[in-house]
């Protein structure tokens, strides 16, 4: 029993930090609505600066000194981040936000290795709480009985901040609508700042206070940004109380999810979050979100299949593309077949955003259950090759037929959170489950046929189907199921209302784009000859989203252009240098804030510019021959 | 009289929330061909009541039956597969595809081919499509991107896009809300031809007087949730009640329109 109780108040501690950071996030996106991906982040660095810091001065003013001044100091990089980055985001697509400050992140991430290096570190021990308390024979770390305190401390520091001060009562109007408050003559400016500052803080705080309980790494943001994902979910976005509950909830569910299902104990959280998503998809405290104020007049070029023109030149590139063995090395060809790969991949993706609107934030899932599927085959079944890049696939088709069906329940936000989770779930399955799918060591040998092994052969055979695929999605675009999708897109209220089943056609494009997926996956598992839990990863899923946004996710051929581009410049600047997600993190901030529409869509535009606006100087001349036409 | 059901009946409609009865007990019915507007001061539980006609919500007791049939909890695609067409209050429409194609999502729902991956959608029901577009003057915006529209244009097209499935029954919430004058009275006008020609019941909900007296063949008048007058434009002008209710208001309308009053 003894052991229960202690497993319990384990959980408990562990929720403290997650109660932190989440409740950092929630405020954030409450009043601002970004979900800030770089929360995750802003947890580290404070965990690296308050290491830093407690090493440094001695102690017991030096130790809980040095906690308080790291989350500072990061609130502070909170407030540059915010004024540099953010408010040139505001009003773009939640999308961006949700890119801008994942491209944030990969910075970070390179940044804390270049300060700090890439190995565990490990703090020293909290003063005054280095003991442990007997509890019936069972020890519990002095430290532990802190954070339970400190939790609930906290949750009620917040509650009087919110409803006691006139900071407070705007942040929670803000909240409700923030137009009206701007409109009030609130500084909106600011108080997004002071928000933003308050949230970092907290996260900061949280990663801080971890250090006397676990060592600080350079992996840590991903590893507590999807756990507080799951938190504000299951919580609410924008619910204090909620995320205080969930995190105790998620806590508790990992305390005793270790005792019950040890190789799988992490998706019994994801579990529980599918099964409020279902029953609340706002959370146990979470509202129902009011639709926000959209800016009328969306002005987006009608889409329009290619004209004999361009299909002519489509098919020369393509020609050209295939002429490449001709004189191009083995290393060129592999890298030709990867980027024809990252094609099917991007523009599986970019059906799904494109036209049914729906951002999926895990849609390497389904890449790597094609991949692994293949591999199964291959290696269980020793089926030829043939029948298993017909057949790998169908488990992506699987995965996106089980996970679309309730992903596609919710819109916006929660539908890129519950995907990510989704991929989340899929991934510690293939890491955790070492039996099957050789855990981090992977599934190696799957080696493509005769037929198919030369690099000049093997390119062929990606660019065809890549090709393929290609083509089959854009008939699908202009297909009536297209129509119905974009017009599920447009407004899910008048679709309804001329008799459109909208999640079924949701469901059925994102099992569409999951297979598509899948498909890709396949022929990257026999590229690569072996197949690892990374090929379903989240790195993966934000390389797909950039693709997309790359290209231009209001057209309807920036999957392909997108992934070219990122995909060559990507495997280039690996080659070239270390820091190579530094750079690309600082490309994807780029992208977002400079060319938000991506590079078909910026090329779309100039194309227009010149033909509809006369030369300037000349606009008064062109209005009556215009109308005179 | 015929013994066939009406096109719509309703009966005994009730809906609270908490303790606020919002529609209590409301009866009416429709015939084809039919235009009934349903009017009311601001809360007697016009769009409550509307909403439970059109399945956005579901009734606490009572019935609604389209030709004998019953829809109560139905979904809103359900009650249109039954012949029911809609406009919203505020216009809701495919912002980037054009005003064809607008149409055409509609056909193409109608047509069941809402799941074919291989067709070519630009070509469905193309001439159909501009036929409806023509008939609601819409014609010659066809390739324009909906989301540049003026506004009185959008209640135009929502009109076309309600026609699409040859409903039985209009439902068209306040469909002048934010037109100019003359294109209110351009646009009832429009249904009501419509109607009398296909024999389309219609039922709508309107504040401006003018366009209900001027248009509606019979009008229901709503208060707190219940049902206090019903019969012709000029039966209900007459009613003391409602002249009550439209305090001052009513007597402007004797002689069929009213002078310096704002809407």
């Amino acid at each position: 029993m003894a052991f229960y109780v202690v497993q319990f108040l384990t959980g408990l501690a562990s929720a403290a930090s997650l109660f932190l950071v989440a409740s950092g996030l929630s405020i954030i996106f409450g009043v601002t609505r970004i979900v800030n991906f770089a929360h995750g982040a802003f947890y580290m660095i404070g965990a690296y600066i308050a290491f830093t810091l407690t090493e440094r001065f001695s102690g017991a003013f030096g130790f809980w000194g040095g906690v308080v001044m790291a989350a500072l100091a990061v609130a502070l990089i909170g407030v540059l981040v915010e004024m540099v980055l953010l408010r040139r985001i505001y009003h773009a697509p939640e999308l961006f936000q949700l890119l801008g400050t994942f491209g944030l992140t990969l910075m970070v991430e390179d940044l804390v290795v270049l300060i700090w290096g890439p190995d565990d570190l490990v703090g020293r021990r909290a003063p005054g709480f280095k003991g442990a308390v007997d509890f019936f024979g069972q020890n519990i770390p002095s430290y532990d009985l802190f954070l339970i305190v400190l939790g609930p401390v906290v949750l009620g520091i917040l509650w009087l901040l919110f409803q006691r001060t006139r900071w407070g009562v705007l942040v929670r109007a803000a909240t409700q609508d923030r137009d009206m408050v701007a409109a009030l003559g609130v500084n909106q400016k600011w108080l997004f700042t002071s928000v933003f500052a308050v949230g970092v803080f907290l996260a900061a705080l949280g990663g801080a206070l971890q250090i006397p309980r676990d060592a600080v790494h350079h992996a840590m943001d991903l590893r507590i940004i999807v756990e507080v994902f799951v938190v504000v979910v299951i919580g609410g976005l924008g619910s204090i109380v909620g995320a205080f509950v969930a995190a105790v909830l998620v806590s508790e569910l990992n305390a005793f999810g270790i005792l019950i299902f040890p190789k799988i104990s992490i998706i019994l959280v994801f579990l529980v979050m599918a099964a409020v998503l279902i029953v609340r998809p706002w959370g146990l405290f979470g509202k129902p979100e009011a639709a926000a104020r959209k800016t009328p007049g969306l002005s987006v070029n009608p889409w329009r299949p290619l004209t004999s023109n361009e299909r002519l030149a489509s098919l020369a590139a393509l020609v050209i593309a295939a002429l490449l063995p001709l004189f191009a090395g083995n290393y060129a060809l592999t890298v030709g077949s990867e980027i024809a790969i990252f094609v099917i991949f991007a523009v599986s993706l970019h059906f799904l955003m494109s036209v049914g609107g729906l951002a999926s934030f895990g849609h390497a899932a389904y890449f790597g259950l094609g991949a692994y599927g293949v591999a199964f085959l291959a290696k269980m079944a020793g089926l030829p090759m043939i029948v298993c890049l017909l057949l790998g696939p169908l488990l992506g088709c699987m995965g996106a037929a089980v996970f679309g069906f309730f992903a596609v329940q919710l819109s916006g936000v929660y539908f890129a959170m519950l995907t990510l989770a989704f991929a989340q779930i899929v991934w510690s399955i293939a890491f955790q489950w070492v039996s099957v799918t050789g855990g981090d060591n992977g599934i190696l040998g799957v080696w493509p046929a005769s037929w198919a092994a030369s690099p000049s052969h093997f390119y062929w055979l990606a660019l065809g189907v890549a090709a393929l695929v290609t083509i089959a999605l854009r008939i699908a675009v202009f297909s009536p199921f297209g129509y119905a999708l974009r017009a599920t897109r447009d407004s899910l209220l008048r679709s309804e209302a001329v008799g459109i089943n909208a999640k079924r056609i949701q469901w059925t494009a994102f099992v569409i784009a999951g297979t598509t997926a899948g498909i890709g996956g396949a022929l990257f598992a026999y590229l690569k000859g072996s197949v690892f839990p990374d090929n379903l990863g989240i790195s993966l899923s934000v390389d797909a989203l950039v693709m997309v946004l790359l290209g231009g996710v209001e057209t309807v051929s920036g999957g392909v252009i997108g992934a070219i581009v990122y995909k060559a410049l990507n495997i280039w600047l690996v080659s070239q240098t270390d820091l190579s997600k530094l750079v690309l993190g600082g490309f994807i901030v780029l992208i977002v804030v400079v060319f938000p529409k991506g590079i078909v869509g910026m090329l779309e535009m100039l194309a227009q510019r010149r033909r509809k606006s006369p030369p300037p100087g000349s606009s008064l001349l062109a209005k009556p021959i215009e109308s005179a036409e | 009289m015929s013994l066939a059901p009406p096109l719509l009946a309703v009966e005994g409609l009730t809906k609270s929330y908490g303790g606020i009865h919002a529609v209590r007990g409301v009866s009416f019915s429709l015939r084809s061909g039919e235009i009934l507007a349903l009017i009311g001061p601001n809360g007697a539980g016009k769009s409550t009541c509307f909403d439970m006609l059109n399945g956005q919500n579901r009734p606490d007791s009572g019935h609604v039956r389209l030709l004998g049939e019953e829809t109560t909890g139905k979904k809103p695609r359900e009650i249109w597969r039954m012949g029911v067409g809609r406009t919203f209050q505020i216009t809701a429409t495919f912002a980037t595809m054009t005003v064809r194609e607008n149409v055409q999502v509609a056909l193409i729902s109608h047509r069941k081919q809402l799941f074919d991956l291989w067709g070519s959608a630009p070509n469905v029901d193309r001439s159909e499509a501009g036929r409806l577009l023509e008939l609601v003057g819409m014609g010659g915006y066809a390739d324009r991107p909906c989301g540049e529209l003026a506004y009185g244009d959008l209640k135009r097209l929502e009109l076309a896009v309600a026609l699409a499935n040859d409903p039985k029954l209009l439902l068209m919430d306040e469909p002048t809300a934010g037109m100019a004058p003359r294109e209110r009275v351009e646009l009832m006008r429009l249904t009501a031809q419509i109607a009398n020609e296909k024999s389309i019941g219609v039922l709508f909900t309107e504040h401006d007087m003018d366009v209900v007296f001027e248009h509606a063949d019979r009008i229901i008048v709503l208060n707190r949730g219940t049902l206090i007058a019903e019969g012709s434009p000029a039966e209900v002008r007459g009613n003391p009640q409602v002249q009550a209710i439209y305090l001052g208001e009513g007597l402007l309308y004797e002689g069929g329109h009213r002078e310096g009053a704002s809407a």
